[in-house]
């Protein structure tokens, strides 16, 4: 009975542990949250902002800007489009993040935390001077653009502007996000058991086999938490296409961000934030109980050397 | 010749020789092990027979063909890992599964193939089971059943049972040698603890410092120790060196330090003068109170030092005056008798002449 008393922390102990980082986000989260899904609800006001909550003895709460919302595709065209982007970087960013996190994975103590760094050394620069220099180097001076132009005209095409264009925001947004898919990558992958590739091969695995039926199962939790690190801020994204992308290239991101700043529709505004959300969780949600499947024995996948 | 050649193999990491010149034929069907300290190059020697090491020096030859250009995954041997390296995300039977289809065995084999391998190991009703949800032993048996299951020529094991406890390791063990008798497979076993490898084996190579010392059957192993290392490594011994006084016919007699002479059948040509030790089982002499006056046994007296009961035996620690101790070993077959003497007994210590085994140094 001591035992058990001394392991269970007191009451108090436990909110002064927990106290904090639940205020902030109740203050920072859940009370922003909670404002703006009541905005979605109300009126805009005249020029911009909200109407009054209660206008003439009445409360004014109504459904029009989810009407709004449901009545014009063109809004959840524009969904459709950054999910594909978002869904798109993914994809690119497991790709390039694979190789890249079994190499660092792979290689000696020594340089591994060297590698590691450069991962991460693009975010001691601001975000959007990196999306700027994009600018630079994807601009129609740039090598880059006019080595791909040089090649075009051999085959007698027009050249093309690699700026302003979805190329130019993919580009970016893959740039942007893969060190998100790296870590967890590499966290996961540098777990990994040798013993049990030797065993794999031991049992006639060849390396392909070795790859496809062992590593990449067991390095799917890290995949799926890449996944999500990468999609859902690859969702929401206003900055890049704003900076990188043409006309066409809005994404769902930039409306939300018109609509609070440039037509002032605040509840349009948050209705859209609020199915952003939704969607996103929902996809987040869906990837960890695919993940769950996956993830039976994490613990025992470790052994030594035999 | 035999299934498995290893011939002349050496492995060297930077200046350090882990495997020195090693030479040992297999038999098809045998159950042979590599016994030796830690460190001694076991492991090493088992990754290069699997392949997953190359030799700097020497050859290895299955079925008399040459294996270097093979890989691990095209080598008929299969090895069990001490870590057991069972996949975590597949279960039982998809563990057992899995070097079927890498063989690509036809799909509507594969699930009898599993039972049946399952049966040897005698884990049936386990195959929805991950290797999570089985105790130690099970998973050790999964091991097994998976490096079974395509009917390898042979299979390497590195001590397979180090990690399970006491009683585990003892069933594991009658187990192992059923399932090898059963199978007729030719079994390659790794292990540092003696008694596993004389209770196991038919033959052993005891190794130490990357080179064999001694390869035999386990009762001469045992029982004629071919060098000091043997000898001091397998069981409890007592080892008494001097140097040739006599020899007559077929028994020599050495003069020990300490203790005087003893004299030792032996067909060993070393000559008078030579350098020897005499290795002697504690269990081989006897102890008693007074002399057997008139036998040509080797006899000494002393007394008793030390004690150690051990239930089924007594360990008795025996004081010669001239400084030299002798470790004897008496059964307790008498029920409830702890022990024949106490500390400080005046007792004599004598043991035939062919008791002991002249090593020569
Ligand atoms: N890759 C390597 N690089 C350098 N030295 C190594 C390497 N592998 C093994 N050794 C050395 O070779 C020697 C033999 O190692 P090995 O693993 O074969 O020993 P072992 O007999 O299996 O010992 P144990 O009973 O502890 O498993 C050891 O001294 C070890 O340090
Ligand atoms: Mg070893």
């Amino acid at each position: 009975m001591i035992v058990v008393a001394v392991h269970t922390p007191s009451r108090l102990g436990r909110w002064l542990v927990s106290g904090p980082p639940l205020a902030y986000l109740i203050v920072f989260f859940a009370l922003p949250s909670l404002i703006m899904v009541l905005a979605s609800f109300r009126t805009p006001g005249e020029f911009g902002g909200l109407a009054p909550l209660i206008e003439e003895g009445k409360l004014d709460l109504n459904l029009e800007s989810y009407a709004r919302f449901f009545s014009e595709s063109v809004y959840a065209q524009i969904f459709l489009k950054s999910f594909g982007y978002a869904l798109l970087t993914t994809l690119f960013c497991i790709t390039l993040a694979y190789p890249l996190a079994s190499l660092i994975a792979r290689s000696s103590r020594r340089y591994r935390d060297l590698l590691l760094l450069l991962v991460i050394l693009p975010f001691w620069s601001n975000f959007l001077i990196r999306i700027y220099a994009w600018m630079i180097l994807l601009g129609p001076n740039a090598a880059l653009a006019r080595t791909v132009n040089r090649v075009l005209a051999w085959f007698g095409h027009d050249p093309v502007p690699l700026l302003f264009s979805a190329f130019a925001v993919l580009v970016c947004l893959v740039y942007v996000h893969l060190p998100f898919m790296v870590l967890p990558l590499y966290a996961n992958l540098e777990k990994h058991d040798q013993a049990l590739l030797d065993a794999a091969q031991d049992l006639g695995a060849n390396a392909w086999q070795r790859f496809w039926r062992i590593t990449f199962p067991l390095s799917l939790p890290g995949v799926y938490a890449g996944a999500a690190l990468v999609f859902i801020p690859a969702f929401g994204i206003f900055a890049i296409p704003d900076i990188l992308g043409g006309p066409e290239d809005s994404l769902i991101g930039n409306v939300i961000k018109q609509q609070f700043l440039e037509t002032r529709d605040w509840p349009f505004g948050s209705v859209l934030s609020i199915v952003l959300t939704v969607v996103a969780l929902a996809f987040a949600g869906l990837a960890a109980w695919v993940a769950r499947g996956n993830l039976r024995t994490p613990s025992s996948a470790r052994g030594s050397r035999a | 010749m035999a299934l498995l050649e290893i011939q002349n193999v050496t492995r060297r990491f930077g200046d350090f020789t882990a495997v020195d010149n090693v030479s040992i034929g297999i038999e098809a069907g045998e159950f042979f092990t590599l016994l030796g300290p830690s460190g001694c190059g076991k492991t090493t020697l088992l990754r290069m027979i699997a392949g997953f090491d190359l030799p700097d020096g020497g050859r290895i030859l299955l079925k008399g063909e040459d294996l270097v250009d093979r890989p691990p995954e095209r080598r008929p041997m299969r090895m069990v890992f001490q870590s057991y390296a069972l996949f975590p995300h597949m279960t039982v039977e998809g563990n057992v599964a899995f070097p079927l289809q890498m063989a690509k065995t036809p799909a509507s084999e594969i699930s009898a193939k599993v039972e049946a391998a399952l049966e040897d190991v005698r884990l049936t009703g386990f195959d929805k089971r991950y290797p999570h949800e089985l105790s130690g032993g099970q998973r050790q048996r999964v091991a097994i059943g998976r490096a079974l299951v395509t009917h390898p020529s042979v299979l390497l094991l590195d001590e397979p049972l180090a990690a399970l406890d006491a009683k585990l390791r003892e069933e594991m063990q009658i187990e192992l040698i059923n399932l090898q008798k059963e199978v007729g497979i030719t079994f390659v076993y790794v292990t540092h603890d003696q008694t596993e490898a004389l209770a196991l084996s038919h033959r052993i190579a005891v190794m130490n410092k990357g080179r064999i010392e001694q390869l035999d059957v386990p009762s001469k192993i045992y029982g004629f120790p071919k060098t000091r290392f043997v000898a001091d490594f397998i069981g409890h011994i007592n080892l008494l060196s001097g140097s040739v006084s006599e020899r007559q016919g077929g028994v020599i007699t050495l003069a020990v330090e300490g203790l005087g002479p003893v004299r030792v059948t032996s067909a060993s040509p070393i000559s008078v003068g030579g350098a020897g030790t005499i290795a002697l089982r504690p269990e081989k002499i006897r102890i008693q109170s007074s002399a057997p006056t008139d036998s040509p046994d080797n006899h000494y007296r002393g007394t008793v030092g030390d004690l150690l009961y051990m239930g089924d035996v007594t360990v008795y620690k025996v004081s010669i005056p001239g400084g030299t101790r002798i470790e004897a070993l008496l059964a307790n077959s008498q029920s409830g008798r702890a022990k024949f003497f106490e500390i400080g007994d005046a007792v004599e210590v004598s043991w035939p002449v062919d008791a002991g085994h002249l090593i020569e140094e």
